[in-house]
């Protein structure tokens, strides 16, 4: 039997803050996540800063996952000082058939996204039972 | 503002030069891209905004995922430090689990002067979708006076 590899979702691996090309005319960035595997699924984590949640959309487009946000803030009284700046948020990962499609969640705490992508059931690990005869 | 010091100008020149050759090396794209997110490059964490209008001053640090309850804020005449600590995912998740680990964690100090002394009693703070929002409003000794000219 051939060992089966964990679902990854795969991007292009590349930098950070690195923006992702689409064809929309405005700025995208890729937002750092953390992805991590359970027994259930994957976990994902995204930063997303300044996104609320009525402009975040998550959306699944047969194996393709799309993380897209709009960062808004209007800030009071004239700059003096800048760091950083608030753009939109564009990342997207490929699933593979072991992800429940219908079983997604999405959570969005502090600016930053927690999605739970559980496994189908016939991917998930089992434990076989050693009987002694 | 407070008053033009040549120095001060020298010192934030040299500072915003050696933020800029820090992230060089490590980059493929252009260094400035580094400081919109708060990756594990981001020397100076959280990166801040600073506002001003008449009366305030506004510092908005980019602080997403910080756990509120451990923000701490103190002002110190025109000096304010944020310490926090950002979590990372969950500590029993084995180091071979990941496929992506990208996201900084850890705690953080950060201390920024500010341009003018700051009324201490009246700062407010707010944490609104990772950002973190800072009131601050002038001291009095601070704030723009009229000087009526009498005519003799």
């Amino acid at each position: 039997m051939a060992e089966k590899t964990v679902p990854v979702p795969r991007g292009p691996e590349r930098g950070k803050g690195e923006r992702e090309i689409t064809r929309a005319r405005e700025r995208n960035l890729r937002p750092p996540v953390d992805i991590y595997e359970t027994p259930e699924g994957l976990v994902l984590m995204a930063d997303l800063p300044g996104v609320a949640k009525e402009n975040l959309q998550v959306h699944i487009d047969n194996d393709l996952l799309t993380i897209s946000g709009k960062a808004s803030h209007v800030a009071a009284g004239d700059t003096i000082y800048r760091e950083y700046e608030l753009a939109n948020f564009y990342r997207q990962f490929e699933l593979n058939e072991e992800i429940d499609r219908e079983k997604i969640s999405a959570e969005l705490k502090h600016g930053v996204l927690t999605l739970r992508l559980p496994k189908t059931e016939k991917a998930k690990p089992k434990q076989i039972e050693v009987r002694v005869s | 503002m407070a008053t033009w010091d040549p120095w001060r100008e020298i010192d934030e020149l040299r500072r915003e030069v050696d933020r800029a050759f820090e992230e060089f090396g490590f980059q493929t794209e252009p260094a400035f891209r580094a400081a919109f997110l708060p990756g594990r490059l981001a020397r100076g964490y959280p990166l801040v905004n600073v506002h001003e209008d008449r009366d305030h001053l506004y510092v908005e640090a980019m602080a997403p995922g910080i756990d509120p309850n451990s923000l701490k804020l103190t002002v110190v005449h025109n000096s304010l430090t944020i310490s926090g600590e950002k979590k990372g995912p969950p500590s029993d998740v084995k180091a071979e689990s990941f496929h992506r680990e990208e996201r900084a964690a850890g705690k953080f100090v950060r201390s920024i002067t500010l341009p003018v002394e700051i009324d201490d009693q009246n700062v407010k703070a707010e944490f609104k979708n990772g950002l973190l929002l800072i009131t601050l409003p002038k001291a009095e000794k601070a704030k723009p006076k009229q000087i009526s000219v009498q005519v003799a």
